[in-house]
């Protein structure tokens, strides 16, 4: 491609090319992240429980946490929740806006798509018998957020996230899988180790401290 | 273009693992551009399909929420057996019967009866003794889809003895889903869901009167819209065209983004008579929007709203 025909906007970091360049940069260390997208299914309360203990309350990151669930349920998954943590548990609504050290449950029966600056609710068809879907939330976490977005795959008997979480990874993204051995079901975190070889995989225990240390910017702040 | 999608190979997969994947999750679930595809590109692309699909055929997606309509041009252009999104330009602008298809996958909502029964139950103990003051009473469900909630809302009437006194208007933008609408046939393997949401709905009665099972659908008593008048309307482009007293409007805002969301709230408050009941989708709100303060909440938690200033 001659030079004059350059793309005028650069790609971002996008694709696996990219994100090679980025492990040997060494300012890669210092992205500041936007958003963590937590998935899980058979397993996920307990587990959920064990990472928000680990969160400090000055914690910055938007967490937002699809947990697959009967579309009736009520609010008691986010009862439930706040009930682990000082930080503020709401169940999203449509265009909420993505506020830091806050985590968002994805509401029973809607797919959560992660924009840059907000939620959207979306009723289009369930993706693999999921509503909301992790595939879903975290390929739009990806989309919009690019190398900026966080994935966590944990404990479920399907493979829900494998896919969403390798589209993180593609863009540059930080993609950890529950360590599959300390999982309540380990069909999830094995399904996304085998789409996302390259995961960051830790111990369940390990996972709330390491986000806790991750570096945070402001979600407001322009993703790309 | 579905193999180039699922295959792990791109960030170092073995072949074993590549073959392992494809057997167990055939296909993919998650329409989308392949990795490394451009994402400022994509959106110059999206934008410019758009642009031309509303030049060429008047209807405006462009204020769409992005990252759904990405979802779903992403599935058209799969469908189409294409390879991006610029060949989808050009496939929807040459030939309407492919602009036609992608309209339905654009425009199509899909729903349930007494879906969230909550809501009705509510709808049922707030609003009904509100509606019993009004000697007429005019309705408008605006992106009714394929009718469910008309219907659901024609039974809540019709057992609150206020059926006769209701003129009910059910707009769409897309045609297809007005006459299946009309038709009133839904598919008889989700009645049993109906039924339980009809039941804790509230409903007292069986819920099996209210239709007629043949072959595989469930034939609504056409009764139940004898006051209803089914129309085609766009809220991006089209105005008011009455003054009602109570507008359904749920889970069809989350698919426009938060201007276009304003402009149809704006619509829908010129619309309704003072103190007339807007009723959103019980995960939509008004919070977000500058009406917030033009209307009270009947019901917080099922997004029932009153116009008082």
């Amino acid at each position: 491609m001659k030079n004059w025909m350059r793309p005028k906007r650069s790609t971002g970091k996008s694709g696996d090319q990219q994100r090679a360049s980025d492990d040997a940069d060494p300012t890669a260390a210092t992205v500041a992240y936007h958003v963590v997208v937590i998935g899980t299914s058979w397993g996920g309360l307990a587990a959920l429980r064990v990472i928000f203990e680990h969160l400090p309350a000055e914690f910055s990151l938007p967490v937002a946490v699809v947990q697959h669930r009967h579309r009736d349920s009520d609010g008691l998954l986010a009862r439930f929740l706040q009930e682990q943590t000082r930080l503020r548990v709401c169940e999203v609504e449509d265009k909420q806006t993505i506020q830091a050290g806050a985590i968002f449950i994805a509401p029973p029966n809607y797919h959560l798509l992660i924009e840059q600056g907000h939620f959207s609710l979306s009723l289009e068809a369930p993706v693999r018998y999921s509503r909301p879907s992790i595939d879903v939330a975290m390929t739009s976490a990806a989309d919009a957020y690019g190398h900026r977005a966080v994935g966590v795959v944990l404990t479920g008997a399907n493979a829900d996230g494998a896919e969403g979480l390798r589209r993180i990874a593609d863009m540059g993204g930080l993609a950890i899988i529950q360590q599959p051995t300390t999982a309540e079901v380990r069909t999830m975190p094995d399904a996304a180790l085998r789409w996302v070889p390259t995961a960051r995989v830790l111990p369940l225990d390990r996972i709330g401290p390491f986000l806790a240390a991750l570096p945070a910017a402001h979600p407001q702040a322009a993703a790309r | 273009m579905a193999v180039s999608l699922t295959a792990p190979a791109a960030t170092g997969g073995t072949p074993e693992a590549a073959l392992a994947t494809t057997e167990e999750r055939p296909g993919t679930s998650m329409p989308g551009p392949p990795p490394g595809y451009n994402p400022d590109l994509e959106r110059i692309e999206i934008e410019l399909l758009l642009e031309g699909v509303f030049r060429q055929y008047g209807f405006d997606f462009r204020s769409y929420a992005y990252a759904s309509i990405r979802r779903r041009l992403w599935k058209r252009v799969e469908a189409e057996g294409l390879a991006n999104l610029s060949d989808l330009q050009s496939r929807v602008l040459h030939d309407s019967d492919a602009m036609e298809r992608m309209i339905l996958d654009l425009s199509v909502n899909v729903t349930a009866m007494f879906r969230d029964p909550l809501f009705y139950a509510a709808f049922r103990d707030v609003v009904i003794p509100l509606l019993r003051t009004y000697p007429f009473i005019r309705i408008w469900h605006a992106g009714c889809s394929t009718g469910e909630e008309v219907y659901s809302v024609a039974i809540l009437l019709e057992e609150a003895g206020l059926y006769d006194r209701a003129r009910v208007y059910a707009t769409d933008i897309n045609d297809v889903v007005l006459q299946q609408a009309r038709r009133g046939i839904f598919p008889l393997e989700r009645m049993q869901e109906y039924t339980e949401n009809y039941i804790r709905a509230g409903g007292a009665r069986s819920f099996s009167e209210y239709y007629t099972a043949k072959y595989d659908g469930a034939l609504f008593d056409q009764r139940l819209v004898r006051n209803v008048v089914f129309a085609q309307h766009n809220l991006v482009t089209d105005r008011s065209f009455s003054e009602f007293h109570v507008i359904f409007c749920r889970n069809v805002l989350i698919y426009f983004d938060k201007d276009l969301q304003d402009r149809v709230h704006s619509l829908f408050y010129e619309s309704l008579v003072r103190l007339g009941v807007l009723c959103l989708g019980s995960k939509e709100s008004l919070k977000f929007s500058k009406y917030d303060t033009c209307y009270e909440k009947l019901d917080a938690t099922e997004k029932i709203y009153r116009k008082i200033r």
